[in-house]
């Protein structure tokens, strides 16, 4: 029977323009949580990372607790719940980029500082030696070749919250996942809409994914 | 070493050079093991001292003392006649001192250190490591710290290294490489750490002629080895160090030639015994 499905992708890209809307409210998603999962899980490393107790022991119950929770629960939550603790409704982008974001943070966390603590000690204590500051020794010589060695995990962290943006459908934003939900419900064919859906995924993705490649290349020139 | 800075290490009433390093009471311990216990030591400005002794005995650590890699438990170390740190005396540790962080910053700008494993910046040319410093603590611009990095690249004889990473150089070359970066800084002292220990034989020679030349500048040197020869030849003063003590020190001939204590040698029998 299967082999006998008629495919027609004439309705899918008769509405190419409600698809293009979600795929602009997909970058923008994206966007907002790579620079922020990365940027604020790169901090929360660094707390990872402390000695003192104060500091490591908030990043760690900040990792453990966005680790070990579903990012679809989070966004749901803080699109229902949030609202009551705070004076202000929070918008489905919001919630959306705060789920996305703070779980991010939390795996990259860990990323930077098992990137970090995989750089030998004798780095930083060259660097100290010439009377860099600890934060000048950490900027200047152990960040860059950690970096570097934690390119391709973080990019796999990318291609996660590229792909982990179509969980805001759940809260209606709009994005690819969302908009394709609703050409499927209107014209009745979910194979072919969420066929081009993959597709597009795939598309954005692959150049994405080669230029980290490039980019890992270049850095590795003078590794040993 | 200018006139200025000759003249600032002379006591101006007495007109007796004061020493550039005084230890006093120099103590560390990891845990219950005591590494270092009580280690009085001046340097002199000039001084090359070689400091010896069978691994475990406290060599190291004492280096990494006078740079602050390692915190004293106890003891006042001076440089140029200030004391660094402050005493803070604990419960039943009235040699207690703390230190501040800033304040070590500065005081490893002014005192070098070589280490084993070169610790060469490995994402950095070898003029990248050298300018380093330069840029990054010492605030020179660009043209500037490229001009005095192949200064000392030249100086160590790997001007034509320079575009190199570290990856490309034998080991030799990369310690030349870290000594320029730590020339670089114009340290008032140089610790060097065991610096041809990790080298293959016939890479160990290039890196004790720099030494050399460098000790025969008058700069003032400590110098942590197993090169007995080396030491015999370049330094003024030998220490060997034995359980974390000074166990017998004077100058080359007296420790190495004429020991008199038993362990000492023992020591320096077991480091000839193939000598031919």
């Amino acid at each position: 029977m299967a082999a006998l499905y008629r495919w027609n992708f004439a309705p899918v890209f008769e509405n190419a323009e409600v698809l293009w809307a979600g795929a602009l409210g997909t970058l923008r998603l994206f966007a907002i949580c790579v620079v922020l999962g990365l940027g604020f899980g790169l901090v929360v490393g660094f707390g990872r990372h402390a000695k003192a107790p104060w500091i490591y022991l908030p990043a760690t119950a900040f990792v453990e607790f966005f680790r070990n929770t579903p990012v679809l629960v989070q966004i749901l939550w803080f699109y229902y719940a949030l609202p009551i603790l705070l004076p202000f409704q929070i918008s489905p982008l919001t919630a959306a980029a705060l789920g996305i974001s703070l779980n991010s943070a939390a795996f990259s966390a860990e990323i930077y500082r098992g990137g970090i603590e995989s750089i030998d000690r004798g780095q930083a204590e060259a660097a100290r030696a010439l009377g860099m500051t600890a934060a000048q020794a950490m900027r200047r010589v152990v960040l860059p070749q950690a970096l570097r060695r934690m390119l391709p995990a973080l990019t796999n962290r990318g291609i996660e919250i590229f792909k982990m943006t179509t969980l805001a459908s759940a809260v209606a934003y709009v994005e690819l996942l969302q908009q394709g939900k609703l050409l499927a419900s209107l014209n009745f064919n979910p194979i072919e809409t969420y066929t081009v859906i993959a597709v597009v995924f795939f598309l954005c993705l692959l150049p994405l994914v080669q230029a980290t490649y490039a980019l890992e290349r270049r850095l590795g020139r003078s590794d040993a | 070493m200018t006139t200025a800075e000759a003249s600032s290490t002379l006591d101006s009433t007495a007109g007796i050079a004061l020493p550039l390093l005084r230890i006093r009471g120099l103590r560390k311990h990891f845990g219950d093991h005591a590494v270092l216990r009580s280690i009085d030591l001046d340097v002199m400005p000039g001084d090359r001292i070689a400091i010896l002794g069978a691994s475990g005995s406290g060599k190291s650590t004492l280096l990494r003392c006078l740079n602050f890699m390692e915190r004293p438990n106890a003891g006042v170390v001076e440089l140029g006649g200030e004391a660094i740190g402050r005493a803070a005396p604990g419960k039943g540790d009235p040699d207690r001192r703390t230190y501040d962080e800033a304040e070590l910053t500065r005081v490893r700008q002014r005192v070098g250190m070589v280490f084993q494993q070169f610790n060469l910046f490995p994402h950095m040319t070898a003029l990248g490591n050298v300018m380093e410093g330069l840029r990054t603590v010492r605030g020179l611009r660009e043209p500037e710290a490229r001009e005095r990095a192949a200064a000392e690249l030249a100086r160590v004889g790997l001007a034509e290294k320079a575009p190199a990473y570290p990856a490309r150089l034998s080991g030799g070359q990369k310690q030349r490489v870290a000594i320029a970066r730590a020339l670089a800084m114009d340290p008032e002292l140089l610790l060097f750490d065991e610096p041809t220990s990790a080298l293959d034989p016939e890479l160990v020679g290039e890196v004790l002629r720099v030494i050399r030349a460098l000790a025969e500048e008058g700069r003032t040197m400590l110098l942590v080895t197993h090169e007995i020869g080396f030491a015999y030849h370049v330094a003024n003063r030998v220490l060997f160090l034995a359980d974390g003590a000074i166990h017998e020190q004077g100058t080359p001939d007296q420790v190495l030639k004429q020991p008199t204590q038993p362990r000492t040698r023992a020591f320096v029998e077991r480091h000839r015994e193939f000598d031919f």
